[in-house]
């Protein structure tokens, strides 16, 4: 996420105004080949195209077999947990929350003790702010980093800290939608599954196997895998340079294929280690694109209904295509204006790069960058945060993507259902008052969370200093910092310092509240839908496949998510972008 | 809606600017609590003597004319039910009622067993439920109940609007009569079974009133999302404050007021209220009465309906369809002579056969002469009527000598009916059974009609001369619209006590999906059990005090006003034309209920895209000049602009409310037709329509301040 402004190490400072010779550097590098950026999103669809099947097919059969491994039923053993107990939705949540609950307070008590524990690399205790917004922002699978990685955390915090919540974060995704699903093919029942086996599958079965694969091909590429510590290098001027190792790639491929974000290096990908060229850039953007792409096809298949996976399918798509195709032309239409000079851009990546990979991060809930986000142009910028905004629904987060698509699909459902004449229904399952309550509370909670935060800051003069840009750029980088936090996503524009305790504290809760509240609300739904008996489909049931629906579900997004924040980035981006 | 409708319902508009009443409703509400904030600034500004006063006073006005037509919305939709209100109010006047004491006068003081009772004189709201009342030819009856002795004719115009008079008697399915409508012969019996101020009446009045209006649960759940989106925008709009506040841009609270109201769903929260009144007025219009406007909302998702065949998909009885001859026979001699068996057969099977005969509606038989006999010619004084009996299963006439029809020297006798006994009437009178006769008869039996020979006797020798066919007559447009609901998703299921055979010959003519044949009132219980457990809803009409369970059972069951007032009890709509095929229509008219909502509420939400662009870039295109790109409209000045997009936003409300009142329009598409179709109307148009509307408003709010 961070890229210079990481934990204090300094903001990316107030830049210049008016003609500067870098400029001219910038417009030549950002120019955008629009045939190479074509071709670039080519290869992923037919890469995706090609894997979303399969691996929906394996995902579905993954969350439905009755059969557990045995190193499963050793996990399951040694912690007491009984892997038939079919579990009420408020059981599943609860696990869930005990979990999570758990996860924070260990991942806090291991970065503050990192001094005392083996593999530290030197390192002491992480402060107490930093290390609490940290934990919640793992667990939470957001990854926003408020401190700088090469400089806090040794491998001991990062791999089996850090690491591990990025397998799990990711789980639990998976496993809320796999609950939710559940929730509308079940029928007359209120239980939805077993937390702790979709959890154990999740982790193992599915984020475990494609990490190890995915990892060789990263190495493969040129991402560094070491236990060296920091390299000390002379260079030709006679300057010695410090260069840390470590154990990247296998960090990297959780950090993209979990949607999570955390990078290794305070540079994310934007680190020559992390990233080092347009090919393992392309497959970098293919791991976070993998997943959340592929689980349309399993809800296809769990709900028995391919043509539903499909739909869903192609709204996520539409988004991603259009969206990746305005960041491109942003980037290249407006380098260099406004604030940005393109100094936290990489020219090897270019225009091309920059736009494929910025676009995937944000409308995941991925938060990895390959560029300061904080120097994209404004509308660039802007765009990243509308991503953001829409609710992460293309594809989305690992779970959350799908289960968010899927609520706006109830809404969809309730307006198009009527317009049929119907009283709505999704999948054979009423959608009355009970189930527009919390879908209601659903929509409103991350808009809430976002302008709250951001409206509470820039009021307070000693947190508004944390972003000290001047004019709508300030503002932009507080409403980004909540707009992600809240989405869980963890790209900055990293001149906000939010390690702050009260910033630290505000981002943490939007962290928190952000992937918690929803989730509460997405598995309530689900036992809502799982007590009802199924309504059988006839020619006057508004059919939810089809392009449709997929118009309306996309309206939907559009209106119901985007349009609340229009005033708002009307003060931020788009005041700073269209500055005259 | 006209200027007297307008005008009756100010009154009543203005009344529910009650906050207490206004609460229910979270949308309007915000709106009212921002008109009175505005107030208090344009208050503040006026004393002041601020620039902006004139401003901030036109925002106001047009923010409590906003409140105020949803609130008209609400009064007109409830005012065209109070006419209908006070007319059967008008009926329920208070009438002296004579109760019967369950005390015997003592024996031998009256002679006649009809008044072993004594009877005395109380006020009709004195009845209780159980009293036994007399009700003589003039008098109102006071209170629902049976009949429980007796036969009267009354008229049940007061309720049903019909002005012909109904038969009521005890027992059987005519026994329930209604308080309010008067007997005009005869002299009834009845036991009273509901109590002063909960009789059919009563409730009838509340209803058309609304005042027993609740909300429906899919009302709830679109009010629980109008009240999200409301949050949202409130949310967004006072966080707005601060932010902009930071950006040095800080608007007027007027303006901030103005952004939250246009984009609230205020349109579709004005007129929700109204649509729902409209669609319970809908069905009062066509003299059906639902008890709650649940039971219309469950209407529009009816997925099965349970449709008695007699009365329904046919004609209440079998009619003669053809005539076929025996050979040697000419069409015209058949069709005469089974006219003339039937001439005196009061049966409906009997008026069909002359009807057929005297309008042939196949080719196969031709017009009879002019010349043919009318009835009162043909039934001469000395004509002998022979009556349809159970053992001899005929009926006709024995013509005398010299009579038109008989050009013979003997009595002619003509005798129509059932085949055996027919044959056996031919055969012992030197006749025989045609082969193709035979045969006839057995196709018509295979196809589930019914054969009715046709024989004449001159004295001499009998013969056959032919066949009549009767058959259950499908109403016309039944099979069109048993594929309309075949198209909308609604499986059709008929229910007879026809065997097989012929129940499915009519399902077949009919179209209808399902049929089950020998049915009994236990049998539409379990279809209505067995539908539901696979989750569909069904809809049914009865009558009859057996239908009362299934009718109970149904998600939507249609009890006829003719009917007894345990299966009025049961249902939870009441037909007062008694018209079973009416069920249809309360369908459509449920499905338009809530193709309303959604359109409305889609057209509302699409709105909103439009007025960002009408007052974003006003609020902050001091500050940033830039945003001045966002107006697309190119609105003339940020002031107009806010104005102009508060103006439309109330006026909408205006414009729609015809539209809520009548409701959209209801087509028998399938789902996607109909889905793709609204879209595009109130989707797209709710988009563009503002972009246009904001346009026109700001032009003349230029054009007046040149002119100011």
């Amino acid at each position: 996420m961070d890229y210079f402004g990481a934990g204090g190490t300094g903001a990316a400072g107030v830049p210049a105004r008016g003609p500067h010779p870098a400029r001219e550097v910038v417009n030549a590098a950002m120019e955008l080949n629009a045939f190479a950026l074509a071709t670039q999103i080519a290869v992923l669809i037919v890469a995706l195209g090609a894997l979303h099947q399969p691996l929906g097919k394996y995902l579905a059969a993954t969350f439905s077999s009755h059969k557990h491994l045995a190193v499963e039923r050793g996990l399951y053993r040694l912690s007491g947990v009984d892997p038939q107990a079919d579990q009420h939705w408020k059981v599943y949540l609860r696990s869930l929350l005990a979990f999570s609950v758990v996860s924070i307070v260990v991942l806090f008590l291991f970065q503050l003790l990192q001094g005392v524990l083996p593999f530290n690399q030197g390192l002491g205790s992480v402060d107490p702010w930093v290390a609490m917004n940290t934990a919640v922002s793992f667990v939470t699978n957001t990854n926003w980093q408020t401190y700088a990685p090469e400089t806090t955390l040794g491998f001991g915090v990062q791999m089996l800290g850090l690491a591990v919540q990025n397998f799990l974060s990711a789980a639990v995704g998976l496993a809320v939608v796999v609950a939710l699903i559940r929730g509308l093919v079940r029928a007359q029942t209120s239980n939805l599954g077993n937390f702790w086996v979709d959890l154990t599958r999740g982790a193992l079965r599915v984020l475990l196997p494609i990490s190890i694969i995915g990892a060789l091909v990263l190495i493969i590429t040129g991402v560094v895998q070491n236990w060296g510590g920091t390299d000390i290098h002379t260079l030709v001027t006679g300057a010695q340079q410090t260069v840390p190792g470590g154990p990247v790639a296998s960090q990297e491929v959780i950090k993209l294929l979990g949607t999570n974000g955390g990078g290794y290096f305070n540079a994310n990908s934007a680190h020559p280690f992390e990233n080092p060229n347009a090919l393992s850039n392309l497959f970098e953007v293919f791991l976070i694109l993998l997943i959340p792409f592929s689980l349309p096809a399993m809800y296809g298949r769990m709900v028995g209904d391919k043509r539903q996976g499909y739909t869903l399918l192609s709204v996520m798509a539409a988004f991603w295509i259009i969206s990746t195709a305005l960041m491109g032309w942003a980037l290249a239409a407006f380098a260099g204006t406004g604030t940005s000079l393109g100094e936290g851009l990489e020219q090897r990546f270019g225009a091309n790069g920059t736009a494929l990979f910025a676009t995937a991060t944000t409308l995941t809930s991925t938060g990895a960058v390959n560029a300061a986000h904080d120097s994209l142009p404004p509308l660039a910028g802007g765009l990243a945060m509308v991503n953001m905004m829409l609710g992460e629904i293309a594809p989305g987060g690992v779970g959350s993507g799908l289960y968010g698509l899927l609520v706006l699909s109830v809404v969809a459902v309730f307006i198009g259902g009527l317009m049929v004449g119907r009283t709505p229904e999704m999948l054979g399952k009423k959608v009355g008052a009970a189930q527009m309550k919390l879908v209601a509370i659903y929509i409103l909670v991350t808009p809430t969370l976002v302008l709250l935060g951001t409206a509470i800051t820039v009021s307070i003069p000693a947190l508004a200093a944390a972003a000290p840009a001047e004019g709508p750029h300030g503002f932009s980088e507080v409403l980004y910092a909540f707009t992600s936090a809240a989405n869980n996503n963890g790209s900055a524009f990293g001149g906000i310092t939010s390690s702050g305790p009260a910033l630290a504290t505000m981002l943490a809760l939007a962290m928190f509240f952000g992937r918690f509240l929803p989730i509460a609300l997405v598995l309530a739904l689900a036992g809502s839908f799982a007590k009802q008996r199924k309504i059988p489909n006839t020619a006057g049931t508004l059919a939810t496949h089809g392009p449709l629906f997929a118009v309306l579900l996309g309206a939907v997004v559009l209106i119901l998510t985007a349009l609340t924040y229009f005033p708002a980035l009307a003060l931020g981006p788009a005041a700073e972008g269209l500055l005259k | 809606m006209n200027l007297t409708t307008l005008r009756a319902a100010l009154p009543l508009a203005l009344s529910k600017l009650n906050p207490r009443l206004m609460i229910h409703s979270p949308v309007m509400f915000t709106v009212l609590i921002g008109s009175i904030l505005c107030t208090a600034v344009s208050i503040q500004q006026l004393i002041l003597g601020s620039s902006t006063a004139v401003f901030s006073v036109s925002v106001t006005v047009w923010l409590w004319l906003t409140v105020l037509f949803g609130n008209l919305a609400e009064s007109i939709a409830e005012g065209r039910g109070k006419a209908q209100a006070d007319s059967l109010r008008s009926a329920r006047t208070s009438v002296m009622a004579r109760r019967r004491s369950s005390a015997l006068v003592p024996a031998g003081q009256f002679a006649d067993t009809q008044q072993r009772y004594s009877e005395e004189m109380v006020p009709g709201t004195d009845l209780v439920v159980g009293d036994v009342v007399i009700v003589v030819a003039g008098e109102l009856i006071p209170s629902d109940g049976d009949v429980i002795e007796g036969l009267a004719s009354v008229d049940e115009s007061a309720i049903t609007g019909e002005s012909a008079p109904v038969i009521r008697e005890s027992g059987g399915d005519r026994s329930s009569v209604t308080g309010g409508t008067m007997v005009l012969s005869d002299r009834i019996v009845v036991r009273i079974t509901a109590a002063s101020g909960k009789t059919f009446l009563d409730r009838m009045i509340s209803l058309v009133e609304g005042a027993t209006r609740q909300k429906t649960p899919n009302e709830i759940a679109l009010n629980v999302l109008l009240a999200s989106l409301t949050i949202v925008f409130v949310v967004a709009i006072m966080t707005l404050a601060p932010m902009s506040a930071f950006a040095n841009a800080l608007p007027s609270p007027v303006v901030l007021v103005a952004l939250v109201v246009c984009l609230i769903p205020t349109t579709i929260g004005a007129l929700v209220p109204a649509i729902g009144i409209a669609g319970m007025d809908r069905l009062i219009q066509r003299n059906v009465l639902a008890t709650s406007g649940r039971a219309v909302e469950t209407a529009g998702d009816v997925t099965t309906l349970l449709l008695d065949k007699t009365g329904t998909i046919t004609y209440g009885n079998r009619r003669a369809v053809a005539f076929i001859a025996a050979d040697g026979i000419s069409a015209n001699q058949l069709i005469e002579t089974a006219r003339l068996s039937s001439l005196a057969d009061e049966t409906p099977e009997g008026r069909s056969i002359v009807e057929l005969a005297d309008f042939p509606t196949d080719g196969g038989s031709e017009r009879l002469d002019s010349g043919a006999l009318g009835a009162t010619q043909a039934l001469s004084a000395d004509v002998e009527v022979i009556e349809f009996s159970a053992t001899t299963r005929m009926s006709g006439l024995n013509l005398p000598v010299g009579h038109l029809a008989n050009p013979g020297s003997t009595v002619r006798e003509v005798r129509k009916g059932a085949g055996s006994a027919v044959e056996r009437y031919v055969s012992e009178r030197g006749g025989s059974l045609p082969a193709e006769i035979h045969q006839a008869v057995e196709n018509i039996s295979g196809t589930g009609g019914t054969p009715l020979l046709v024989a004449s006797y001159d004295g001499e020798r009998a013969q056959i001369l032919g066949v009549i066919h009767l058959a259950d007559v499908v109403k016309p447009g039944m099979k069109e619209r048993f594929a309309e609901l075949r198209a909308m998703g609604i499986k059709t299921i008929m229910i007879t006590g026809d065997n097989k055979i012929t129940a499915a010959a009519i399902a077949a003519e009919a179209g209808v999906d399902d049929f089950v044949a020998e049915a009994t009132p236990e049998d539409k219980l379990a279809v209505i059990k067995a539908e539901q457990e696979s989750g569909r809803l069904v809809a049914m009409t009865g009558d009859g005090t057996n239908d009362a369970p299934a009718l109970a059972a149904a998600d939507v069951g249609v009890a006829m006003n003719s009917g007894t007032s345990a299966a009025k009890e049961a249902a939870n709509m009441v037909d007062l034309d008694s018209d079973p095929t009416k069920l249809i229509d309360i369908v459509g008219i449920g499905k338009a209920l809530l193709i309303t909502r959604g359109s409305l509420t889609t057209f509302s939400v699409a709105n909103d895209v439009a007025k960002y662009f009408a007052i974003v870039p006003a609020l902050f295109a001091a500050t940033f000049p830039g945003l001045g790109l966002l107006n697309i409209m190119g609105l003339s000045s940020p002031q107009n602009a806010i104005l102009s997009a508060v103006i439309f936003n109330a006026l909408i409300i205006v414009v729609l409310v015809p539209l809520a009142l009548r409701g959209v329009k209801y087509r028998a598409v399938s789902a996607a037709q109909a889905l793709s179709r609204n879209l595009l109307v109130y989707g797209l148009g709710g988009m563009i329509a503002p972009f246009i509307g904001i346009k026109l408003i700001d032009l003349v709010l230029s054009a007046i301040s040149t002119i100011g």
